[in-house]
């Protein structure tokens, strides 16, 4: 369990992290989408105290990372910079680690079996591949046990079957009630695995949503229909929740709050010929486009409207 | 009890059922950077180095001086080796021992922020302070086995090199123990200085400058005051309290190697708060 409240971090004149409130939730996976720049491996930082808040809390499990008795045991971080000494074994560095918390060395070799780096344990981690580095990164992460995990781009240099890897762990980590918090911009990555998505851009919060509900947003349940008499039609659509828009002389409406299905029976019921009836295909990519470009444009209207 | 430990109440209620009761201690921490220091190939190479530095410029002043009073052609002790006793030739030494242990020092703070391994340190002991204290404590318990080793190690071999010349003298003598255990504590505190350094830099370049500069820099500089801040401020500069915590006979104007060995402590004292302060204050 995550929860930020008015979490901000400027660097000077940049605004790094925005206001941001979020929760995340124990029992599945929350994905935490925004474009380059917009914050993401900052807040990541500010949940595990390595940066400092400028204004606006952060708290893990009820209380701030640091005033837990066993930090690793509540979040396991894999941060987006590199956080290992080149010039010691991978086993060593997870050993050194251990050490802090008093988790005994079983725990270390059966971390070095889970992310497959049994051959490479007594290398030194500097002659590493990016994936292997990657690999080992996770394994740190998860070497305390930890209630919630927070992967910052888990999938960077990893190999298609280590992209699977990370996919199916992070699932069973969220199954076994866990709270699963991964960074990622692209979209199509996160909706494999992400039950609930959080949207940043320019640190501001753009979304705390489903992945359903996002592509809703996104215009993705509108239908497009077409028919002679658009009125008539609009009128044996009409009920709560429902939301229809047209030009005015064109033939084709913008269904929204219906499916496909239920509209081709209401207008046949009515005796209303269509000519078209077509549910708009949004791709997830698209949705969060459309929400990030959105969060762009808005910050420039506010600009200029200080300005002004 | 442990049964009580084993079943942690999940924070959110919806955690992992039986997880095992981890904790992080200051001892804990102290194993951690103990194991950091020693898996790491640069620790050995620089300990080696330093010990070598120890037993070798002592050893070569020693020959010197053999060579220099026994050709017959100088009276013993002029020139460089004025006064030149045993423990005052092992002390060549001190000049290149203090130079590797200083380094090794900044290493082992400023190298985890040059290779990032900072963050993972600080995400498993987030208060932070526990890790200052920690290496400071370890390493200078290491820089102190060393520097004692080096020092008395020395002191044999240029007693065997210098045996029958008037430097030659038993380790039983007055002060000789206490002038080589200072060795040894100088050693261990321009280490511990220079873990200081590296945490208060998270440099290693800038803060090997700062160290180097102000051990062989700044008495240098000094020279250019007036004669009375010269006296007044000399003795409290880091390498001349040093001096005085060693030296076997105190000349006028030098501080009792007690008090030097507390001058010393000061500035080690000043360098780890001012470590500490920018390692809870600054962003990792
Ligand atoms: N230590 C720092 N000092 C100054 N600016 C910083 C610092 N860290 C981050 N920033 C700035 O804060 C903003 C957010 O950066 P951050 O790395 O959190 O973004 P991100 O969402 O992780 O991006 P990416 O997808 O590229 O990893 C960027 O504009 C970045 O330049
Ligand atoms: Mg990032």
């Amino acid at each position: 369990m995550i929860e930020a409240r008015q979490l901000t971090k400027r660097y000077g004149e940049k605004t790094a992290v925005d206001r941001l409130d979020f929760e995340v939730k124990p029992g599945m996976v929350t994905g935490f989408l925004g474009p380059n720049g917009a914050g993401k491996s900052t807040t990541m930082r500010l949940i595990i105290g390595l940066d400092a808040a400028t204004s606006g809390s952060v708290s893990v499990n009820g209380r701030r990372y640091a005033r837990h008795a066993a930090p690793l045991q509540e979040v396991g971080a894999l941060l987006e910079a590199r956080s290992i000494h080149p010039g010691r074994t991978a086993f060593d560095h997870l050993m050194v680690l251990a050490h802090t918390h008093g988790i005994p060395r079983r725990r270390v070799d059966e971390m070095i079996e889970l992310t497959g780096l049994q051959s490479v344990a007594r290398k030194r981690a500097g002659s590493f591949s990016l994936g292997m580095g990657q690999r080992l990164g996770i394994a740190a992460a998860l070497l305390g046990d930890p209630a919630t995990v927070m992967l910052d781009e888990p999938v960077n240099g990893l190999d298609p079957e280590g992209v699977l890897w990370i996919r199916n762990l992070l699932a069973g980590l969220a199954a076994e009630g866990r709270t699963v918090f991964v960074s990622s911009h692209l979209m199509a990555e996160v909706a494999l695995v992400a039950e609930h998505l959080i949207v940043v851009g320019r640190g501001r919060l753009l979304a705390d949503t489903t992945v359903q509900d996002l592509v809703r947003q996104a215009g993705g349940d509108t239908v497009t229909v077409a028919t002679a008499d658009p009125a008539r039609l609009r009128a044996a659509l009409a009920s709560p929740g429902v939301e229809i828009t047209g030009r005015a002389g064109s033939e084709q409406l913008q269904v929204s709050g219906l499916s496909a299905r239920q509209i081709g029976l209401a207008a046949a019921e009515h005796g209303i010929a269509l000519f078209e009836l077509t549910p708009k295909q949004v791709s997830l990519e698209e949705a969060f486009m459309d929400l990030t470009r959105d969060a762009v444009e808005y910050h420039g209207a506010v600009t200029s409207g200080v300005a002004a | 009890m442990s049964t009580a430990m084993e079943a942690r109440p999940a924070g959110a209620g919806a955690g992992p059922v039986s997880r095992p009761a981890y904790k992080v201690t200051g001892r804990r921490v102290l194993r951690s950077e103990w194991a950091k220091l020693w898996t790491l190939r640069s620790t050995w190479i620089t300990l080696a180095l330093g010990l070598a530095g120890l037993l070798v410029f002592g050893s070569i002043a020693a020959v010197r001086y053999k060579s220099l009073t026994t050709s017959g052609g100088t009276r013993p002790g002029s020139g460089e080796f004025v006064n030149a006793s045993a423990v005052t030739l092992t002390l060549f030494g001190v000049r290149f021992g203090q130079l590797a242990l200083g380094v090794l020092g900044v290493l082992v703070a400023a190298g985890e922020y040059s290779t990032g391994m900072i963050r993972s340190t600080l995400a498993a002991v987030p208060r932070r302070l526990p890790v200052l204290w920690s290496k400071a404590a370890v390493y200078g318990v290491v820089a102190f086995v060393v520097g004692v080793a080096g020092a008395f190690g020395g002191f044999l071999i240029v007693n065997a090199v210098v045996n029958g010349t008037p430097a030659h003298m038993p380790l039983s003598d007055g002060g000789v123990a206490r002038s080589l255990l200072g060795a040894g504590l100088y050693l261990s505190l321009v280490g511990v200085i220079g873990t200081a350094l590296g945490m208060l830099m998270r440099s290693v370049p800038g803060a090997i400058s700062v160290l180097v500069a102000t051990l062989l820099l700044v008495p240098g500089l000094l020279s250019l005051l007036p004669t009375s801040w010269q006296d007044n401020i000399g003795p409290y500069l880091p390498s001349n309290a040093a001096e005085a915590l060693y030296a076997l006979q105190h000349a006028p104007g030098m501080l009792s190697a007690g008090t030097g060995a507390l001058v010393l402590l000061g500035w080690t004292v000043l360098a780890l708060a001012g470590g500490a302060y920018r390692l809870v204050r600054r962003d990792a």
